[in-house]
């Protein structure tokens, strides 16, 4: 291996490491003076991150002994986390300007999260794995805390970090298993050993099952999902929103790389496993949202009923499914992204409001916002023609391909139920009594992002056939 | 040209539907009117064109419907029977149009009323140019939507809207026929396509099928359902009831839709659909009694009656009853030439009678008319011509209809069309004394009406008068004009194949015995004396007859008891049944198990869902290790198993 083409695969984190760390250093001698700037450098670090991945070379590259790999499926990926991931930093901008966060590390640890979170996607062994794992994990654990005089704010980081250390934990003990019973911790490897050995140890299985559950805990999939009403609502809304995209399509990618690539074979021992953490997720993120009051735990029930969905694709573990799992993903982001803006705006009299009941009346006191967070929620309920109908419809399709019916049914049947605490919400806001209005001008940033996210969102039908061919190339690398 | 006039009534109402407010009334009125009359000069050039020329043809304009082995055209069928009908609908159509402009002129919602008659207008022209039984009932439907409407058009009057629904309702009993027909015709032949279904019925005549192990002849059972339909259109006896209540409309309505074109949908169809008819002997002899029994019960009524309106209303579904069984005896030429004569000559008595109420106040109790002449001469005169024409008075167009249907039902030589020539020259009686009956209680003798409105009442204006003009024109010559073509000797040329009729019972009816052909004219001077002497000679008279014979004449007034009966029968019940399934079945057992029960129970998971949260941070981890644990234990027995 030519240390040339090793480090050619890496270029785009190789830029982000030393990016992040030039911003560390010009940070920490300017002092917080510099958060603005460092901000604003850190969105365009991402952005030219993503030129790079684009740039990368093409068809499948692997790197480092076989530790790190790029292909389409990483590229798709890692292009869509960092989307959302700069997006969410844009949205933080004006947030932590008023309300005095001005930590200049806020975007730093946003970068090596992101840094983390793309070795993940492109890990090719369960060692690097996990390190790209912990590097985004501990980044996100500071990132959550990051309000350190606030109570729920450091409640929140403290939460994330001892359940995320037993995840680690948890995720370590079946790799560890993984190794003893199978003897190579590299993807090729365990993908060759099953290929010939139809009947895997049954140490194999469990370490398989443990695998499965580290990963559900980054996915918040139930019953690994306690954390995620809690950090959601504790952590500072950029946060929150930040939390709810980039971590979620980096598990998840690297969920359906571990599933379909070294365990590709045993896909009849995990199937099941994945059908109930998905089955449990969509009727818990459903049910659950039911009686929330505050609209950033509401939206933590919903992304867990989103990951649910997600998960359907991954069940039926076809190349339809993991077509379906990456466009559901690129709806997933602008969906939220756009949602999250509009919770941003929520504010009155220089306070962030969570309450949804305060939301009553919004249609007549800012029509524009009304119209926006409708088409996000009409879109989160799957109505068509909005793009979250077609996340939904992709998902399922693969599911009744793979003869997954009852899970189809169920998931049917949990939309709806959701559909009526999304629908709720534009009740509340046409026909209700108007609370007292919003402040104006919630920022420039967050107008634009809502505005984009809302078009992509209600115009998506157009773009769907290039997002489409993208993800089902994306998809055809992993079988 | 055919396009033309089957839609330009449609761009016209479309146009005042959508527009109509923010247009004004005069546009409106414009834009719906103009199109009508353009329509109704095509529509007269294509009778001609088609009818006397022969050039029918088909224009197939779209596919609308390919389903499986269901395949439907949307085409326009013209051959000589619909150009008849469309020269009729049209013609008459027009009048109405141009008379509601005066009619109508101190209503706030004039765009929408020219709008609906336009739509109607068009809903008929595409019943009437179907070539296939759906395009049909699309028509059917679509006229039947735009009568509800127009019945309950002041839908500030709860009579009115109660007139409306009970018009809606009847009429879909009658629907309810009309589709089973449409359903079986398919289940028989497999298409839904006129030709194809004409061309395979003599095969499958005589063919029976079974049902609740009854074995029914198949074409048989086909006529008696889709005849039910034309009784609902056409207010034949027993689903007659919606037609005096429909009254409520407006006048205009009721001459165009109410007596002129709609219900006489159903003495169309049936003649259309003769090949199919002309195979159920058995049905057609229903025909024959539905049709002479209602000709007879209706006159009965509308000599009760003191509502102006309600008389001629009860007199359109007498003259319907004739039509019906001439169809009946097939004679369907007589039928169609007496439905385009009582177009002309019931639209004129209708209007005029709207002319009256117009110029009385909305008074339209004849108790509170008389003397009314002095005043308004050309709508008392057109109104005369109007009845002439009615009683058959000799050389008037319903003379040479109403003889040739008479004629044919006594040259059937039947049990049945005896009865139906009896009951026909009864009813001629009675129609020519409550025609008179009306003229003299509203034009003659001294005045009832109070000094203040009678001394307000005026004649209408000329945009009224002209359309009035018009149908008089026809109602004096269309008889005399059309007679040879419609039932002469140029029969066969006229009609050739839009009708079929295996034996020309026309021809015989032309060699039946003397005293057949002067009896209707005969009764209709009886009938014309009796009332001269009854409100004119001695005006006392009816008043002790009545007291004679009080049992029966209750009887009659209250219209034999059919609306009673129908509320005791079904609408009560119907409503007791009702509230019961929306109070119990409904409201307790589908809404209490059902939305509420799910509802609830929903809210109860979410509430234990989200007390599971406790907010500590062992309870969560150990969420977490019960989960790995289920689930690799799960794992593992499922591996093992």
């Amino acid at each position: 291996m030519n240390i040339a083409v090793d480090i050619s695969a890496i270029w785009p984190e190789l830029f982000m490491a030393v990016a992040a760390m030039v911003m560390l250093m010009y940070g920490a001698f300017r002092g917080e003076g510099a958060t603005r700037f460092v901000t604003w450098a850190g969105v365009l670090v991402l952005v030219v991150a993503a030129l790079l991945v684009l740039a990368g070379p093409a068809g499948k590259t692997t790197a480092f002994n076989g530790q790190f790999v790029v292909d389409a499926f990483a590229v798709f990926a890692k292009v869509l986390l960092i989307a959302g991931a700069a997006l969410a930093l844009i949205l933080a901008q004006p947030y932590n300007m008023r309300e005095d966060i001005k930590q200049f590390e806020y975007p730093i640890l946003i970068v090596f999260a992101v840094l983390g979170m793309m070795m993940m996607v492109s890990a090719n062994d369960l060692l690097s794995l996990y390190v790209g794992l912990e590097l985004q994990s501990l980044a996100l654990y500071v990132v959550a805390a990051i309000r350190r005089d606030n109570l729920r704010s450091s409640e929140a980081g403290l939460k994330y970090f001892v359940l995320g250390a037993l995840s680690s934990g948890i995720l370590l003990y079946g790799m560890s298993l993984i190794y003893g019973f199978a003897g190579t911790t590299s993807f090729d490897g365990l993908a060759a050993a099953f290929a010939t050995d139809s009947d895997a140890p049954v140490g194999v299985i469990v370490g398989l099952v443990f695998i499965a559950a580290g990963l559900a805990f980054k996915v918040s999939a139930v019953p690994f999902h306690m954390w995620t009403p809690d950090v959601y609502e504790g952590a500072p809304t950029p946060v929150t929103a930040f939390f709810a995209v980039a971590p979620k399509i980096a598990a998840m990618a690297l969920f359906v790389r571990v599933m379909l690539e070294p365990f590709g074979d045993l896909v009849a021992e995990w199937q099941q496993v994945i059908w109930f953490i998905s089955l449990a997720s969509m009727i818990l993120g459903s049910f659950a949202a039911i009686v929330q009051t505050n609209i950033k735990r509401l939206m933590a029930y919903s992304s867990i009923g989103h990951m649910g969905f997600v998960l359907v694709g991954l069940a039926a573990g076809n190349e339809t499914g993991v077509q379906g799992i990456l466009l559901y993903l690129t709806i997933y982001v602008f969906m939220n992204i756009g949602t999250f803006a509009c919770i941003l705006a929520m504010r009155r009299q220089g306070r962030m409001v969570e309450d949804i009941d305060q939301l009553a009346g919004l249609s007549k006191t800012n029509p524009y916002l009304a119209a926006a967070l409708a088409v996000f929620m009409f879109s989160m309920a799957g109505i068509p023609p909005l793009a979250g109908f077609f996340a939904k419809f992709y998902v399922f399709l693969a599911a009744i391909e793979a003869g997954l019916y009852v899970l189809t049914v169920v998931g049917l049947l949990t939309s709806v139920v959701g559909a009526y605490y999304y629908l709720r919400i534009v009740k509340l806001m046409y026909f209700d009594e108007p609370a007292e209005a919003f402040d104006r001008a919630p920022g420039r940033e967050i107008t634009v992002i809502v505005t984009v996210t809302g078009l992509i969102t209600m115009f998506f039908f157009i773009g769907l056939a290039p997002v489409l061919d993208g993800a089902e190339a994306a998809a055809a690398v992993l079988f | 040209m055919i396009e033309l006039a089957v839609f330009l009534p449609l761009a016209g109402g479309l146009i005042a539907g959508i527009f109509g407010v923010r247009m004004g009334d005069r546009a409106a009125q414009l834009v719906t009117v103009i199109p009508m009359l353009i329509a109704a000069i095509l529509s007269s050039y294509l009778l001609w064109h088609v009818g006397i020329q022969g050039n029918e043809r088909t224009i197939e304009l779209f596919t609308w419907i390919d389903s499986g082995t269901l395949e439907l055209s949307w085409a326009l069928r013209v051959d000589t029977l619909t150009a008849v009908m469309m020269f009729v609908v049209n013609v008459v159509s027009s009048m109405v149009h141009v008379y509601s402009v005066g009619y109508m002129s101190h209503d706030p919602h004039k765009p929408r009323f020219m709008a609906y008659l336009s739509l109607f207008t068009f809903f008929m022209l595409a019943l009437v140019t179907a070539d296939n039984f759906v395009q049909m009932f699309f028509g059917w439907e679509g006229v039947g939507l735009m009568s509800y409407l127009l019945i309950g058009f002041w839908s500030g009057r709860p009579s009115a809207n109660a007139a409306a629904i009970k018009a809606f309702v009847v009429n879909r009993v009658g629907d309810f026929g009309f589709m089973l027909g449409i359903f079986g015709v398919f289940f028989a032949f497999g298409t839904l396509d006129f030709d194809t279904v004409f061309a395979a019925v003599p095969e499958v005549a005589g063919r029976t099928f079974s049902f609740l192990s009854m074995e029914l002849d198949i074409v048989t059972t086909l006529c008696f359902l889709l005849f039910i339909g034309a009784m609902g259109k056409s207010a034949q006896i027993g689903l007659h009831t919606w037609l005096p209540d429909a009254m409520e409309g407006p006048t205009p309505v009721s001459a165009l839709i109410h007596a002129a074109t709609m219900v006489t949908a159903g003495v169309f169809m049936v003649v259309r659909l003769s090949p199919m008819f002309e195979f159920a002997p058995i049905a057609l002899t229903f025909i024959v009694f539905i049709g002479g029994s209602t000709a007879f019960f209706a006159a009965t009524i509308g000599l009760t009656q003191f509502d102006i309106k309600r008389v001629i209303a009860y007199s359109t579904c007498s003259q319907l009853g004739y039509m019906f069984f001439a169809v009946g005896v097939g004679a369907y030429p007589a039928a169609i030439f007496h439905l385009m004569t009582h177009a002309f000559f019931k639209a004129l008595l209708f209007l005029g009678a709207g002319s009256v109420i117009h110029g009385m106040d909305d008074e339209q109790d004849m108790r509170k008319m008389g003397g009314l002449f002095s005043k308004m001469k050309v709508t008392a005169s057109l109104m005369w011509i109007g009845s002439l024409a009615l009683a058959g008075v000799p050389f008037f167009a319903g003379f040479w209809s109403k003889d040739v249907i008479l004629e044919s039902a006594f040259a059937a030589h039947t049990g049945m069309g005896l009865y139906a020539f009896w009951a026909g020259i009864a009813a001629a009686l009675m129609t020519a004394f409550y025609s008179w009956r009306l003229l003299f209680l509203t034009f003659h003798g001294r005045t009832r009406a109070d000094d203040h409105t009678f001394d307000h009442a005026h004649e209408s204006p000329p945009v009224m008068i002209l359309p009035l003009v018009v149908l008089a024109l026809g109602a004096i010559f269309s008889g005399w004009l059309a007679a040879d073509y419609f039932v002469g000797h140029h029969l066969d040329e006229f009609w050739r194949s839009s009708i079929l009729m295996t034996h020309n019972i026309i021809e015989e009816a032309h060699h039946v015995p003397k005293w057949v052909k002067f009896l209707p004219i005969v009764v209709g001077a009886v009938g014309i004396v009796l009332a001269w002497v009854m409100y004119i000679a001695k005006p006392g008279w009816p008043a002790k007859f009545v007291a004679m014979v009080r049992p029966i004449h209750s009887f009659v007034f209250n219209k034999w008891f059919f609306d009673e009966l129908y509320d005791r029968i079904f609408v009560r019940p119907s409503f007791v049944l009702g509230r019961g399934l929306w109070k119990s079945g409904d409201g307790a057992v589908i809404d209490g198990v059902g939305p509420d029960g799910i509802a609830a129970a929903a809210k109860d998971i979410a509430g234990r869902a989200s007390r599971m949260q406790s907010g500590f941070v062992y309870h969560y981890a150990f969420a977490m290790l019960i989960g790995l644990v289920l689930l690799a234990s799960w794992f593992l027995f499922g591996f093992f198993g």
